[in-house]
């Protein structure tokens, strides 16, 4: 008989090797099942073009809980994140803004825009900080369950409400506020310059199928200032050898604590006997029996795909199908024979040694909406572009570099339909490039390679529902305990014995590995492994 | 009154901070653009420059060299300790209390040289009284360049004249760089990759020079003494002055250490023809049961943000490392048994350190202690578990790639 495993995690990514890594080390006999040949799913490093490494999908860290990092001894597994040092946002014709870990320096750039905004900055940045220190609360722990009467929740509860009486007036009329409110209103609250707003507005919008001034969108901006409160004194960072890395030292972790991971070996079902998950059928026809299915895929895959409907009750599947996806960015990736200047800062400085953000103005950021709203992705996108080679070396040959460009918006279902996707990917990528090189006049002549990925590419190739980076549109509707769906934000699905651990879950995307750890823990607290 | 080093034009050109300290009466720079962090970063992922001039260096030769300075130091150097070794070690007093700690290279046939925070000229002088040696201060006629990270090696090569790649852990040697003459050591206070290029402080603004050309495309950044400090923390190395005191420097016997009680107890050889200064006391220390130990702390963030929150405040961390000592107590939180003595929140590995001295009986890794932290001007207390050191300890630190 072939060996029975305590749980069988479907999906190497970040989350599920966070959560293979928590119940291995909790001495659970684990098994990792990726369908790719590398693990990370979308927090991956290829080398597409020789010398060259992409970090593919995601490509930058903001809120890698720090407590994953400390439990899973991650830096001995290889793990190094480097903070970003600027937030740059260029303009065509004009100085451009830098915002710097330095409150001096940045006082002086937005000083350029507006000596009021200036001044407020700092204060603004303060009032945001207290806040996410109340949203960490939320994406360190379990969803909260407001309908639940049992004690342990009603405890998180009041826990919760104490913090938000703690914040004071002020302070819980704007967290009222960010709930409610678009990025850009929220915004205007406070300041004046267009210029200053459009790289803070955009945080809201990422991975959503929102525009700026759509309601709801503000409530984003507060993980921008998660970072601070885990006491780095900078947001975002860089991992040496991309976020593929990230991925591997938590698999290097796993491993060590004993955890199986197998790679090409694509799931095809999962195991339903009775109402209770068994264990899951690979695509070769091997079944694997297991204590507890968890699955790392989006909400999507696992309920429709690898369970199906049959074994779920409808309300369930009218939850899952109502869950929004709408992926709405695409990926273009570069590899560069010299560095291409900007035309207002030329030259490597530490002004491009972070994100650099296209989004001139809001008009612009709404219009780059408009164009998606009817089934088109914008001509002059939002971007938001990172040289990993100037933050590791070893991403690029010395003296080349590699460009990883996130861009917004390019909508799952344009019009001709998604599957016309490949048809669009050039034009999409000319458009990423031209719109680039109104900022980097020299751009199109240092480019060695390109790899253009559109949301119909991000769900074939890496299993995202409709090209959604966040598993899941991260609305507010959709996080919390309505993640993925009212009544299964707790990790736990209608079929006893399987367990969700990805994005798709609460606390939601981005490399946080919050899921997957959090999923960990409710699991062995209840003795499902 | 400071004075400038050879790299001085340089440095200062460099040093938009303005913060400045005083390294042995060298102008050292704490920072270049005020903050550490950047640097910090440089030396973990691509590469740091520091100015290391300040250190105290004395040249010795002749003959008895090696006999001068197995007596001087608790490594016996008269042993197989070739051309082109370097050992890092403490040298006492006759009571077998610790002066100083430093290096001690082997550079040529009958030339080694020493180096040390503190100026040992006449300790040197003196052990050295009947033997056939002469000893040269050369502190003020060498620059010395520390390279720290993962990436000067590869910056190293594009400027020296042999294959690096066989250059190994704790080795000396002499080159050219871009031309110029220099000694160049594969040794460093960061724990990671790294050497030291020793050169003539004539020729020391070319050196300085041709490594930051050559590391530009590896990302190299100046580094002061700020990062420095964060790095050490991490490799769990000691500071003389902060973490233990100069013997020479103690009003009261309290205050002294012997190698063993500051974790130095590996670098020093007891089976030896020519004993060290100080070895009498030092065996009948070994004897009986030592005072201290030299420990590294995992001081609780969880419990650090758990203690702020009951001010309502987020944790408060210094931006830099801190040198403030603070009382180390049994888990009960009342009986002190020790003190940190250095401290800093890692970036990297995204914990609090502390550097501790301890009674040796909580000194084994897993213990739970307490220290000492102040939030709102009242002391509390959180828990600090002892760890191994180094807390942060990557291969590449020793690694050899071009050894067959």
């Amino acid at each position: 008989m072939a060996t029975t495993y305590d749980a069988v995690i479907i999906g190497g990514g970040h989350n599920g090797l966070v959560c293979a890594a928590y119940l291995a080390k909790a001495g659970r006999k684990v098994l990792v099942l990726e369908r790719r040949h590398v693990l990370g799913g979308a927090a991956v490093t290829e080398e597409l073009y020789p010398g060259f490494k992409y970090t593919v999908c995601s490509y930058v860290v903001s809120l890698l809980r720090p407590y994953i990092i400390r439990d899973l001894d991650l830096v001995k597994h290889g793990l190094q994140i480097t903070p970003l040092e600027c937030s740059y946002t260029p303009e065509p014709e004009g100085p451009g803004l830098c915002r710097w870990p330095d409150p001096h320096r940045t006082r002086e750039e937005i000083q350029r825009y507006s000596r009021k905004d200036a001044d407020i900055y700092p204060e603004f940045g303060r009032a945001m900080g207290r806040l996410a220190r109340f949203a960490k609360e939320i994406i360190d722990n379990p969803a909260p369950e407001p309908t639940s009467w049992r004690p342990s929740d009603l405890m998180q509860l009041l826990g919760l409400g104490r913090r938000f009486r703690d914040l004071g007036d002020d302070l819980g009329a704007i967290q009222f506020k960010l709930s409610t409110m678009s990025a850009v209103d929220f915004l205007d609250e406070w300041f004046e310059s267009d210029f200053l707003k459009s790289p803070m507005s955009v945080s809201g919008i990422i991975g959503t199928f929102l525009g700026v001034r759509s309601p709801g969108t503000a409530y984003v901006l507060l993980h921008h200032y998660m970072g601070e409160i885990d006491g780095a004194s900078r947001a975002w960072g860089f991992a040496k050898g991309g976020n593929g890395e990230v991925s591997m030292s938590i698999a290097r972790a796993a491993q060590a604590f004993g955890a199986e991971i197998r790679t090409e070996a694509p799931v095809h079902k999962v195991l339903v006997k009775g109402g209770r998950a068994t264990g899951v059928v690979l695509e070769n026809g091997d079944e694997i029996s297991a204590r507890a299915v968890i699955s790392s895929c989006d909400p999507r895959l696992t309920f429709l795909r690898f369970v199906g409907e049959d074994h779920l009750p409808d309300d369930f599947v009218t939850g899952i199908k109502r869950f929004k996806f709408r992926g709405s960015s695409g990926k273009v990736n570069l590899s560069l024979d010299r560095f291409p200047d900007f035309k207002d800062r030329p030259g490597i400085g530490m002004h491009v040694m972070g994100d650099i953000a296209i989004c001139p103005s809001l008009d612009y950021l709404e219009r780059a909406y408009d164009e998606a709203k009817y089934g088109d992705f914008s001509s002059r996108p939002f971007m938001n572009v990172v040289f990993p080679s100037l933050l590791d070396p070893e991403m690029a040959p010395p003296g080349k570099h590699v460009a990883s460009i996130f861009v917004q918006y390019a909508p799952y279902d344009i019009k001709e339909g998604p599957e016309h996707w490949p048809e669009r990917r050039e034009a999409f990528g000319d458009a990423v490039i031209d719109t680039l090189s109104e900022y980097c006049p020299t751009l199109k002549d240092s480019i060695l390679h390109r790899q253009v990925l559109t949301p119909w590419d991000i769900e074939q190739e890496f299993g995202l529902s409709e090209g959604n980076i966040f598993q899941g549109e991260l609305s507010l509707e959709q996080l919390l305990f309505q993640r993925p769906t009212a009544g299964w934000a707790r990790y736990t699905t209608p079929v006893r014995n399987l367990w969700m651990c990805g994005s798709g879950a609460h606390p939601g995307g981005g490399v946080m590995g919050a899921p997957g750890a959090i999923a960990a823990k409710t699991m062995l607290a209840q003795g499902a492994v | 009154m400071l004075r400038p080093t050879p790299f001085h034009e340089r440095t200062t050109a460099l040093c938009e901070s303005w913060k400045f300290k005083d390294w042995a009466g060298k102008v050292a720079i704490c920072t270049y653009d005020g903050h550490s962090e950047r640097e910090y970063f440089a030396v973990r992922h691509s590469a740091g420059l520091m100015d290391a001039s300040p250190l105290y260096k004395y040249d010795v030769y002749g003959p008895d060299a090696a006999k001068l300075l197995s007596r001087f130091a608790t490594r016996d150097v008269t042993n197989g300790f070739g051309v082109g070794r370097v050992t890092y070690c403490t040298w006492c007093d006759e009571r077998g209390n610790v002066l100083d700690d430093g290096t001690i290279s082997h550079l040529a046939e009958g030339h080694w040289r020493v180096t040390s925070s503190e100026p040992w000229l006449r300790w040197l002088l003196r052990h050295g009284r009947r033997l056939d040696v002469r000893v040269e201060e050369t502190t003020e006629q060498l620059g010395c360049l520390a390279l720290q990270g993962p990436h000067a090696r590869d910056i190293l090569k594009q400027c020296v004249d042999f294959d690096v790649d066989k250059m190994r852990f704790f080795r000396v040697r002499k080159t050219k760089l871009d031309g110029v003459d220099v000694w160049l050591s594969r040794t460093g206070y960061t724990g990671d990759l790294g050497f030291e290029v020793w050169v003539d402080a004539a020729h020391a603004l070319p050196v300085w020079d041709a490594i930051m050309a050559a590391g530009r495309i590896h990302g190299i950044t100046p580094m002061g003494l700020d990062a420095l400090d964060v790095c050490r923390i991490e490799a769990g190395y000691i500071l003389q002055g902060v973490d233990y005191f100069s013997a020479k420097n103690c009003i009261i016997e309290a205050r002294k250490s012997t190698p063993h009680e500051i974790g130095l107890g590996h670098a020093v050889d007891l089976d030896r023809e020519i004993r060290f200064v100080g070895q009498d006391a030092v065996e009948a220390e070994l004897k009986g049961a030592h005072k201290w130990a030299l420990v590294g702390l995992d001081v609780s963030w969880p419990e650090i943000e758990a203690l702020y929150e009951e001010y309502s405040l987020p944790p408060h961390l210094a931006p830099v490392a801190c040198r403030d000592a603070v009382p180390v107590f049994e888990e009960d939180g009342r009986t002190q048994v020790g003190q940190a003595t250095s401290h800093t929140w890692s970036p990297l590995l995204k914990r609090q350190l502390s550097l501790a001295s301890v009674q040796p009986r909580f000194a084994k890794p897993g213990t739970k202690l307490k220290i000492e932290h102040t939030v709102e001007y009242e002391r509390r207390t959180v828990t600090a578990t002892v760890v191994e050191r180094p807390f942060f300890d990557p291969e590449r630190k020793r690694s050899t790639p071009g050894r067959a």
